[in-house]
């Protein structure tokens, strides 16, 4: 699998999550914000978390529209497989590649602890390494991850299956529990919680090692 | 030329750093505020002359840029 991880000023998950690709075997570029194409041949393209350009306007507002993103989007467009986590979550919502939008958490506070979630389904390469149901526990830390979207794209995402994570105990206010999407062919997954910070048990939990592994698993035979 | 431009949560988006200043506004007595929406406001100069060009193109920054409008509406005016 070859993974490009993309890296804004301000990014700073984006080591965590090359270095969380790499233990699943894959073979990592880390891709400038200034760069107008990625490199070629790339499986997945993953969007860090962080502050990117110190979250001004909106939480992903300026990165969404620098250089980098219009290749990331026509990558996205040719089929190719994203993921967004956290800070690239936001991102991924201001660029269109996923619906909704994230802000302010209800709860006006900066959450930073672990958090159970509910795997809802397991039909995607993020997902495929879990069973629907399953809890997994992975950190979340954000300010901006309450999850915006009408009653009418929350029944589209839930008739498509496509929320992939839920929250067991919303720290944030997002509507329907959601903590993660995916678009409408399954290729690219947004979500607030940071599976790359829990694959080793060192972290205090390796439930994000899954995510990975499928990824790689399913990527290398494709 | 110089565009004023406001962008406010849309109606019915919940606005919790709007309702955090009104329960402060509360607690320094100010008990008759009914409702408080927090946005932002934008001055941008302009080497455009002409008032409809002007407001055009600051319309499509708004839609590029400005705004969300998944949850933002926004308003322009040229000064």
């Amino acid at each position: 699998m070859r993974a490009g991880v993309i890296v804004f000023p301000g990014s700073n998950c984006d080591r965590d999550l090359a270095e969380a690709l790499r233990a699943a075997g894959a073979d990592v570029t880390m891709v400038w914000h200034k760069d107008s194409s990625l490199p070629e041949g790339l499986d997945v393209v993953a969007v860090p978390g962080g502050f990117s350009f110190g979250d001004y306007l909106r939480c992903g507002a300026i990165a969404a529209r620098s250089p980098v993103s219009s290749a990331l989007v026509d990558h996205a467009k040719k089929g190719g497989y994203v993921i967004g986590i956290c800070n690239g979550f936001q991102i991924l919502t201001e660029t269109g590649l996923l619906p909704g939008a994230l802000m302010r958490n209800a709860g006006l506070k900066f959450v930073c602890r672990s958090a159970d979630l509910e795997v809802v389904t397991s039909d995607s390469v993020f997902t495929g390494g879990y069973q629907a149901g399953q809890v997994v526990s992975y950190p979340v830390a954000h300010h901006d991850g309450n999850y915006v979207a009408d009653q009418a794209l929350v029944a589209h995402l839930e008739a498509e299956d496509r929320v992939a994570f839920r929250y067991v105990d919303n720290p944030n206010g997002s509507v329907g529990d959601i903590a993660g999407i995916l678009s409408e062919n399954r290729r690219v997954l947004g979500l607030m919680p940071h599976p790359e910070r829990a694959v080793d048990s060192l972290q205090g939990s390796s439930d994000g090692a899954p995510m990975f592994a499928a990824l790689s698993a399913l990527l290398e035979n494709a | 030329m110089k565009a004023m431009v406001h962008v406010m949560l849309k109606q019915g988006v919940l606005d919790p750093q709007g309702e955090a200043v009104r329960s402060a506004l509360g607690s320094l007595g100010f008990d008759d505020v009914e409702n408080v929406r927090q946005g932002k406001y934008l001055e941008i100069e302009l080497a455009e002359t002409d008032r409809e060009r002007a407001e055009a193109r600051v319309r499509e920054m708004c839609e590029k840029l400005l705004a969300n409008t998944v949850i933002e509406s926004y308003s322009v005016e040229i000064g």
